[in-house]
């Protein structure tokens, strides 16, 4: 396969023309940006000076990454109405998070998930296992995202053989790595609002640039889908037509949408975004336009998804270079040439390259806050040293990025993504809640449905049909999966709820001063972090 | 007005004998909390009780209302084919229907808990805190 002929009458000069024209403006916002991070809170959390709405823009910019993007509007595209539902778990998981976790979280951690969780816990044990689950999420994203990358460049930037590809993963790796070093929290936000900015422009002018073709009619839009779309055409407004084929597949899709409304809440990159407002009302505000801005996105997503299967035609996505992950492309180039083309394909790599600093920066922290400077040194560093590990750390985790996203190449984005939030649907979310809201809780319920929540999550998908002996798995020729379903969160869950409360249980430890304490912090605001003014 | 007698140290701060009384009763039964402030004395006042009684009453329902409703959808979308590819006018279907209720009602909640919050629960953790940070910095 010839990949430079990937997408005809795409111009690759062009593309990495305006891309670079993105990577310099957001280098030199995050120069200037660094001049002031000089504390650990600086780096972490930005001085916790953003306001809500900036912090809630930079929220939607890590959360609508490019599997969000490229994926949901390829979905739609090819799957028709089974696509559609991704993008409302996506979005109705955000009351979990404005409800029950963001404000108690703002007010009762101070850079980290660990910080909360490990509040009125013995530190160490705590802090360790929710840097282990903070790491094993922000590392099925992060290959995610990385993976997303060598489809995308062999989309769009006509870069031939696996030797060019590796080397454009390697390079932004290397540029996400300087945006985190240099940077911090507050770079690394500036470069999620930009990329926000640019996505939900971009995606607003090519929706209504849809609309308009279609008389601003939607049932006229799907209409001219159902035509298009050949064969398959009619059942493109019906449910069922990616997941409706047997009982097991029914119940995939259960188990994927329960993994989806729990998952956001536990995420650790978004998590740790709540710490860069100053207070608990500013965190609320924050998740107020974060799900505005994410739920407005998703219904352009509709629209795109049905206007590409309108416009481009699912046998020709399906056809390209990336196939669903196309569309999105695809349906650009048709509506304005090369330089739409140039400029949504700029979009979707400064999407990767925002989220994989994102997630770098999160998982860093987790490692020099938590078990650096807790576990390993036992709270007995200054935080000049906590962050040179930070950084240390994050040039690692960026060079596993790099090593990563060069051997998943090849794997479904979507998958790796629906894994992480069963993941962190599992083992960070139950433990979060019972935290916040469950006076007895104690460290071994803590560690019990962090641990149980994590490995039964990750064994359950080491066997199932995703890995070995299904349709698309990730080893071939090998078949060892017994357990059916691709996502295991409909038992993982429920699982790690129930070890939570059995661990808890079982063991004497009480901890009422802390939970007064934590309580009456999480719920007033009283002596939580402040922000630091420069 | 919240006045919560936090004093733990015996120093009166303008509210009378009466602070001074409950403060040295309240340090004999919590026993050696330290120079801190006292959080299970807070959490168990009237007013931190009424901050979370507040809060629960409305996040915990509403928790299990958005939840419900979002996985009546997920089983339609699931189990109920035929019924949600019925068409209601045009191509428009119950299912596209169903679907951008669940975006409506998402933007729904959100408005209402802003709203519940801004009025029913910022004041009284206001004053809470105040009543605390105020008691630290002495």
């Amino acid at each position: 396969m010839t990949l430079a002929a990937g997408v005809q009458g795409s111009s690759p000069a062009l593309n990495i023309i305006i891309f670079g024209v993105f990577v310099l403006i957001t280098l030199v916002i995050v120069f200037r940006a660094s001049r002031n991070t000089k504390t650990a809170s600086d780096y972490y959390a930005a001085g916790r000076a953003f306001t809500g709405p900036q912090n809630g823009i930079a929220i939607s910019g890590d959360y609508l990454s490019a599997a969000s993007f490229l994926g949901i509007a390829g979905a739609i595209a090819v799957n028709g109405y089974d696509g559609f539902l991704y993008s409302i778990g996506f979005l109705v998981a955000w009351l979990v998070a404005l409800l029950l976790v963001a404000e108690l979280l703002r007010n009762t951690g101070k850079f980290t998930m660990g910080d909360v969780l490990a509040f009125r816990m013995k530190q160490r044990p705590v802090r360790a296992a929710a840097a282990i689950s903070t790491l094993a999420v922000s590392f099925f994203y992060l290959l995610a995202q990385m993976a997303g990358a060598g489809g995308l460049v062999n989309l769009l930037l006509g870069i031939e053989g696996n030797l060019g590809q590796d080397l454009v993963i390697a390079v932004v790796g290397v540029i996400m790595i300087l945006y985190v070093l240099i940077g911090g929290m507050k770079g690394t936000t500036w470069v999620q609002i930009i990329k926000a900015a640019l996505l939900i422009i971009g995606a607003f002018a090519m929706t209504l640039w849809v609309l308009g073709k279609y008389g601003f009619n939607l049932s006229n839009l799907f209409q001219a889908a159902i035509d298009k779309g050949g064969k398959g055409g009619a059942a493109l407004l019906d449910p069922g037509k990616q997941y409706g084929k047997t009982g097991t597949t029914k119940l995939d899709f259960l188990s994927l949408g329960i993994a989806l409304v729990l998952g956001t809440a536990g995420l650790p990159h978004v998590l740790m975004r709540f710490y860069t407002v100053p207070t608990a009302r500013d965190a609320r505000r924050s998740v107020v336009w974060a799900i505005v801005l994410i739920g407005v996105f998703y219904l352009f997503t509709l629209v795109l998804g049905y206007g590409a299967g309108a416009v481009v035609g699912p046998e020709k996505i399906a056809k390209a270079p990336g196939s669903t992950n196309a569309a999105a492309p695809l349906l650009a180039l048709e509506l304005g040439g090369p330089v739409l083309l140039g400029f949504i394909a700029a979009v979707a790599f400064a999407t990767i390259l925002a989220v994989v600093a994102g997630l770098t920066i999160t998982a860093s922290a987790s490692f020099a806050h938590d078990v650096y400077a807790n576990v390993i040194k036992k709270g007995k560093t200054s935080p000049d040293s906590e962050v040179r590990i930070a950084r240390i750390t994050a040039l690692v985790i960026g060079a596993v990025a790099i090593v990563g996203g060069i051997l998943a190449k090849e794997q479904n984005v979507a998958f790796l993504v629906a894994l992480a939030f069963a993941v962190a649907a599992s083992a960070n979310l139950p433990t979060i809640l019972y935290s916040l809201f469950w006076k007895r809780f104690n460290t071994q319920g803590a560690l019990w449905s962090i641990y149980g929540g994590l490995i039964v999550c990750v064994v359950l998908i080491v066997f199932s049909p995703a890995v070995s002996g299904g349709a698309k798995p990730m080893i071939k020729g090998v078949d060892f999966h017994w357990f059916p379903l691709e996502n295991p969160g409909i038992v993982s869950i429920p699982v790690s709820f129930f070890l939570g409360w059995l661990g808890t249980v079982l063991s004497k430890e009480r901890n009422a001063k802390k939970y007064a304490e934590m309580e009456v912090r999480a719920l007033t605001g009283a002596g939580a972090e402040k922000a630091i003014a420069h | 007005m919240i006045s919560l007698s936090l004093r733990r140290n015996g120093v009166d701060h303008g509210n009378g004998k009466a602070g001074d009384a409950v403060s040295s009763a309240e340090r004999e039964v919590v026993g050696g909390v330290g120079p801190e402030t006292d959080w299970e004395r807070v959490q168990n006042s009237p007013e931190f009780a009424r901050l979370r009684r507040r809060l629960r009453v409305f996040v915990f329902p509403m928790t299990a209302l958005f939840l419900a409703w979002y996985l009546l959808y997920v089983l339609l979308a699931d189990y109920a084919h035929g019924f949600m590819s019925t068409k209601l006018f045009g191509n428009i279907t119950v299912g596209l229907v169903l679907g951008l209720l669940q975006f409506v009602s998402t933007f729904v909640i959100t408005g209402l808990y802003v709203r519940y919050a801004n009025r029913k629960l910022d004041p009284v953790a206001d004053e809470l805190r105040a009543e605390i940070e105020g008691e630290q910095r002495r």
